[in-house]
């Protein structure tokens, strides 16, 4: 292994290089704009040789992608926030035809207000598009996802597409040591794009036809069969990943200091980092706390965090984004609603803290207090609000 | 851990500033971490960025609310902005400025000034501090080395700019060191 320090954004850049896609659609946007950017110069240098297909937006970015994958090409795109929203119709799109792509998502907050800074409400609206949804604590995770992406999305028992999430700007913008492995490295472990399916002018098929009420219920039916395939699958690949380069990705919950744990707090992204620094603080003064890490949003682990959690006494979810309406009157993100399932008819306590929204800053002290607050019982609610408005 | 925060102005090199010191760090042998936090993305605008510097892989992803050393590129933000919030004992603050300072600091932190925008002037011929100050905070700090940072510098520019950067960067490390091992 060999460290190097490199803004996220590069780094990401450097490892799709790897990945060789064929090609590259994206529309540049904060904090999204450095990646595609680096991608531009490498296809442009000769590093990389694949179509860089320059479009007037986000909707053409992906129907590109969409068309390219079609083909039986390996794409590859990124965006965030306002972008992905544009891009809302052709994600149904590309799961419905079951074609597998990685793309980057530098997770921002979606307006109005208009805000460039981080939370997850752009992937997380995304929800029920039937892409996987993978997110990264740190930049060396976001890099080694998208080996691991497009290993899972085109498997042939799987063949959807994946995001990979990371913050943007606090991992996006964050130099930061990572381990970039060769492209010989890379080449051993992702293995050409070979479509199930693809266009073809010699053996013509349809994608993406008409289905009439006979048959519409069985391909979302196949659609949703393909995620419960994609959980082990991705265990698979994470584990296989671990034995060639030592860095281990098979857990799609990761327990941090989770023994004889009291309190378990559940959150994904990057808020894990320094809620790990919390959970050490709070257990050198003895208490019995520990992080449950979701590295998977879409498929939900469900059995693996029933397992994770077994054992604890309450838990507390951290929310990036906030379910609008859900709850009746109390407030809940979309993180906690599938913990909540998770957990039905266990008689653990659920409480869930909508926290880090448009950038607002997390510190060490707010996890703690939110463990504090969650131990009284008080939660289902935003967190660190402005005096103001309460 | 030991933490930098930089205040400056958008356009100024807050952010390269930051990411140069981290890479001259990570060089040095620490674990780094660089950062920025924008405001509203425009020149002028007051920006900062942040680095930490750790033995161990760093995972707090917060801002730094209580750095060690603070850098502050443009005085005239300690009007708007309090640059020196947070720190404490044994702090080091490097203000770019052409005046004596007296500005008010917590107890037990340090205060350095230089002048940086004369010295960019004569060597970049450009009021752009940044360089200067990286080769300040080299001196005033001894957290990275000055090859570190001339590395880190000549990866980031080419050719004459990188050797006007070098130059800047040497002139501001000298006289910090003369000013730092002085007072």
């Amino acid at each position: 292994m060999a460290l190097e320090i490199m803004e996220g954004s590069i780094a990401i850049a450097q490892a799709v290089r790897r990945c060789r896609p064929q090609v590259v659609a994206a529309y540049p946007i904060t904090p999204q704009t450095h990646i595609v950017e680096a991608l531009a110069e490498i296809v442009a240098n000769g590093e990389l040789s694949a179509d860089y297909i320059t479009v007037e937006s986000e909707f053409s970015a992906l129907s590109a992608c969409e068309g390219a994958v079609a083909a039986g090409s390996r794409a590859y795109s990124a965006t965030t926030s306002q972008g992905l929203a544009l891009m809302f119709e052709v994600c149904f799109n590309m799961a419905g035809m079951r074609l597998p792509l990685v793309m980057t998502i530098a997770n921002r907050a979606m307006g109005a207000p208009l805000s460039i800074w981080n939370d997850q409400q752009d992937s997380i609206a995304l929800r029920d598009a039937g892409w996987l949804q993978l997110y990264a604590e740190d930049n060396q995770e976001a890099v080694d996802l998208h080996y691991i992406g497009y290993r899972v999305a085109e498997d042939h028992r799987v063949l959807l597409p994946v995001m990979v999430c990371f913050d943007g700007f606090v991992l996006s913008h964050t130099y930061e040591p990572v381990d970039m492995l060769t492209q010989e490295e890379v080449d051993a472990y992702l293995p050409p794009f070979v479509p199930k399916f693809m266009l073809d002018a010699k053996n013509p098929v349809s994608m993406g036809m008409y289905a009439t009420p006979d048959y519409y219920p069985e391909f979302r039916y196949e659609t949703d069969l393909a995620q419960k395939r994609a959980l082990e699958v991705i265990r698979e690949a994470g584990r296989e990943f671990g034995e060639q380069f030592g860095r281990d990705y098979s857990a799609l919950v990761e327990s941090y200091r989770m023994d004889d744990a009291e309190t378990a707090i559940i959150a994904m992204g990057s808020i894990c980092g320094t809620t790990k620094e919390a959970v050490d603080e709070m257990r050198d003064a003895g208490k019995r706390v520990g992080l449950v890490r979701l590295r998977t949003f879409r498929p939900f682990p469900t059995e693996d965090l029933r397992e994770a959690l077994s054992g604890v006494s309450r838990v507390a979810v951290l929310d990036r984004n906030v379910s609008l309406g859900a709850g009746g009157t109390v407030h809940r993100g979309a993180v906690v609603l599938e913990v909540k399932d998770a957990l039905y008819g266990e008689p653990i306590p659920v409480l869930d803290y909508v926290i880090g929204l448009g950038g607002r800053d997390v510190r060490i002290e707010d996890i703690k207090r939110v463990v504090e607050l969650c131990e009284a019982g008080d939660g289902d609610r935003f967190y660190g609000l402005r005096t103001e408005v309460l | 851990m030991q933490e930098l925060r930089i205040h400056g102005r958008g356009g100024q090199g807050s952010v390269t500033a930051a990411e140069l010191i981290a890479v001259a760090a990570f060089e040095g042998g620490k674990y780094a971490q660089a950062f920025p936090a924008f405001g509203v993305e425009r020149r002028g605008a007051p920006v900062q960025a942040f680095v930490r510097f750790s033995d161990r892989p760093i995972r707090v992803r917060s801002q730094v609310y209580e750095p060690d050393f603070v850098i502050v590129q443009d005085p005239s933000l300690i009007r708007d902005v309090d640059v020196f919030k947070g720190m404490g004992s044994g702090g080091i603050a490097i203000v770019n400025t052409e005046k004596e300072a007296d500005y008010p600091v917590p107890g037990g932190v340090r205060l350095l000034t230089l002048d940086a925008t004369t010295i960019a002037l004569e060597t970049l011929g450009l009021p752009i501090t940044n360089t200067a100050l990286m080769g300040a905070f080299a001196a005033a700090t001894g957290l990275i080395s000055f090859e570190a940072l001339a590395d880190a510098l000549r990866h980031r520019f080419s050719g004459a700019l990188a050797d006007k950067n070098i130059e800047t960067a040497r002139r501001a490390y000298d006289e910090m060191k003369a000013r730092a091992g002085a007072s």
